[in-house]
């Protein structure tokens, strides 16, 4: 997928003017942010099971090289196969020719960022080979061409007016009279559409959540059901996975799951969560004939004992965006990739690089409540701040942002002229503001009074007050 | 090199992993043969009775609706009030598991009953569940001919059976008593967990329920 994060400003100011944009991200900040509070606070283990999920992947990445090999050596032993993909190339062209030896025409889909981050349906249809999204919002924004918005609930920025409009045009062999007003008529639309894409896909594809080092098996956790569908009717399932999707035993996966769900959703848990592990048995009459594996890694093992090691603890629960106050102003788009919010914006510049990906960090107020309602603990501030260094030793951020931090930084390390300066800087302020005490513009700050008043400083400055209070 | 050997290579470099690996391997080993249990939510830890109805309550609080037997000709009886009680046809696709095939479904003239796997042409799926864990109302379902795996997704509706005693209370003692009966490091081909009846709320995050797998979920509990 093209990546637009180098254009994250505009990205951002072209979000904010968008009104249909504005009125779908209101949905977003008003449910799941009380959602998941109700259902963290309705287990006393919560905290616990967040301690003990943080160390589960610690442990795990501590040893991902022996889990790995534990991992595929079941899968084997199961009759799958595990493929090893150094690259989105690489996974590209092992999906390409597993379905091509399946012969199939068409490939039916459950929800995978894995999936988007190596941009396989483009991919699949330049060979010839239709991909169908299954996951209701994953099916919206194929029709409507656009990547997801947000990693769990992918067409959160669509609103149903717009659904509307895009079933219309897409099912036209569908009475043109039909009332199509409300989600669940919408909602039966897409079912009645799909179901009998499931059954005729020659091949599936889904993600995973997990995959289980002590038996090969790969966990998906959804609600719909169109993963299972995905992964059972076709005669081949192949899984998509990135390689710390990794876990050690089914008791690590049903620890971590108590916190997954209540995080993303606010659910208990979610409806679905199936274990998988290897073809059709002899015992079966349904299930896939062939169970395949993709293992990616694209990047991550360059950041496995370096300082953003711990960003591969992420379940993509979504928990971090939900609370993040620039995702709510601005959506999942304007971060220009595949993951947005606090999570996207540590894995972006970690995967694509910071030349690309170095935006993003910065679109942060460092507020920290991504990190307080992080499941598995991330100290996502900490690292976006890690980025930020990174970014500036190495010179790509812009010139007049590099000399404020300049003039800044000289004046920080002389007390006496600091203090000066910054009493005789708030006088001029307060002057300038006058008896009404706020400033409509400012030279430098335009785009900060645009939208509303600088308030000028009153009193005495922070370093004055704490001197006052027997500080030093 | 192959892409699996660059990669593992990659991992141990970074890492910085000792060649012989001894430590690390002893802690991989032990904790895939001792698979702690870690924390266990004391929510779901009660007698028998009580596991029960907490394994209803849930599965309630999640839409899903129960039914309570004493026995399974009982049970035949509540799946056919169950479809009348929902105007749906009086006809159910099941598999071959035991615990059902021991109903005597002839007592329930009714109600008509065949056997397999789903195609999608059956408005009615009934499965007997492996275990159901109290502390969400979760039913753990394991596939073969006995549940085909097809009869939990494809049918409008579903109905589950389950046996009282097969109630546990946390997701750990699931898994350990799949462990018990498939061997260590072994599973079913697909362990299906389901908590509720299908749902989606991906269009302006409101929650409707039947998305692509059964709109309602009905449990039966049977109690001898």
């Amino acid at each position: 997928m093209k990546i637009t994060t180098p254009e994250f400003k505009s990205n951002a100011v072209d979000a904010l003017a968008n009104e249909n944009l504005q009125k779908a991200m209101g949905h977003v900040q008003v449910g799941f942010i009380e959602k998941r509070k109700l259902a963290a606070d309705g287990l006393p283990e919560f905290e616990a099971l967040r301690d003990n999920a943080r160390d589960i992947k610690d442990h795990t990445l501590a040893h991902l090289d022996l889990y790995l090999e534990a991992y595929s050596e079941k899968v084997e032993e199961s009759g799958g196969h595990v493929h090893w993909a150094q690259t989105a190339e690489d996974a590209r062209n092992i999906v390409l020719d597993i379905c091509r030896n399946a012969g199939a025409k068409t490939v039916t889909k459950g929800k995978s960022m894995i999936s988007e981050e190596i941009g396989i349906n483009a991919f699949l249809e330049n060979n010839g080979i239709a991909p169908i999204e299954t996951d209701l919002g994953e099916y919206i924004i194929q029709l409507r061409g656009e990547a997801p918005s947000h990693i769990i609930a992918p067409a959160v920025h669509v609103l149903k007016e717009q659904v509307e409009e895009d079933f219309r045009a897409e099912h036209t062999h569908l009475d043109i009279d039909r009332n199509l007003e409300e989600p669940e008529t919408l909602l039966d639309e897409a079912r009645t559409v799909l179901r009998q894409k499931f059954i005729d896909a020659d091949v599936g594809i889904t993600g995973a959540n997990f995959l289980v080092a002590e038996t090969g098996t790969s966990v998906i956790v959804t609600n719909e059901g169109n993963g299972d569908l995905t992964q059972t009717l076709p005669k081949v399932h192949i899984v998509l996975a990135s390689l710390e999707k990794i876990t050690p035993t089914l008791e690590d996966v049903s620890q971590i799951l108590r916190v997954l769900a209540r995080s993303a959703t606010g659910q208990e848990q979610s409806v679905y969560t199936t274990f998988s592990t290897g073809p059709r048995r002899e015992t079966d009459v349904d299930g896939p004939q062939e169970y395949h594996v993709v293992l990616l890694d694209n990047g991550r093992t360059n950041m496995i004992g370096t300082e953003f090691q711990e960003m591969l603890r992420c379940i993509r629960c979504g928990a971090c965006m939900n609370h993040c106050p620039v995702y709510h102003a601005i959506g999942g788009h304007a971060y220009g990739w595949v993951y947005p919010g606090p999570m996207g914006a540590v894995l972006t510049p970690s995967l694509e690089g910071v030349e690309k990906g170095g935006n993003l960090p910065n679109a942060s107020t460092f507020c920290g409540r991504c990190e307080s309602v992080c499941p598995m603990r991330i100290p996502l501030p900490k690292m976006m701040r890690h980025w930020r260094e990174r970014e500036f030793e190495r010179g790509l951020n812009p010139v007049t942002q590099r000399w404020g931090l300049k003039v800044w930084a000289w004046f920080a390390r002389r007390p006496r002229i600091y203090a000066m300066g910054a009493r005789y800087a708030m006088r001029a302020v307060a002057m300038l503001a006058g008896r009404k005490g706020s400033l409509t513009s400012m030279p430098m700050a335009g785009g900060w009074t645009k939208y509303r008043d600088l308030p000028a400083p009153e009193g005495k400055t922070f370093q004055q007050q704490w001197q006052a209070k027997g500080g030093s | 090199m192959t892409p699996r050997e660059a990669i593992l290579g990659k991992i141990k470099s970074q890492i910085a992993a000792d060649p012989n690996d001894a430590g690390r391997r002893a802690a991989v080993a032990n904790r895939l043969s001792n698979a702690p249990r870690g924390v266990i939510p004391k929510r779901g830890q009660l007698p028998p009775a009580k596991k029960k109805d907490l394994f209803c309550t849930k599965a309630e609080s999640v839409q899903a609706t129960v039914d309570r037997v004493t026995s399974y000709d009982a049970a035949a009886k509540a799946v056919s009030q169950y479809l009348r009680g929902r105007n749906l046809p009086q006809s159910v696709r099941m598999g071959q598991d035991q615990r059902l095939e021991s109903i005597d479904w002839a007592k329930t003239p009714s109600l008509s009953t065949d056997t397999g796997p789903s195609d999608g042409g059956q408005p009615v799926g009934l499965s007997h569940a492996a275990y159901g864990v109290a502390e969400t109302g979760s039913l753990i379902m394991t596939s073969g001919s006995e549940n085909p795996t097809t009869l939990n997704f494809l049918p409008e509706s579903h109905i589950v059976i389950i046996h009282s005693k097969d109630i546990v209370g946390d997701y750990e003692t699931a898994h350990a008593n799949i462990r018990k009966h498939y061997g260590k490091g072994r599973m079913p081909r697909t362990v299906n967990m389901i908590t509720g009846p299908s749902r989606s709320a991906d269009i302006e995050q409101k929650l409707l329920l039947g998305a692509h797998g059964p709109r309602s979920l009905h449990i039966i509990v049977v109690d001898d």
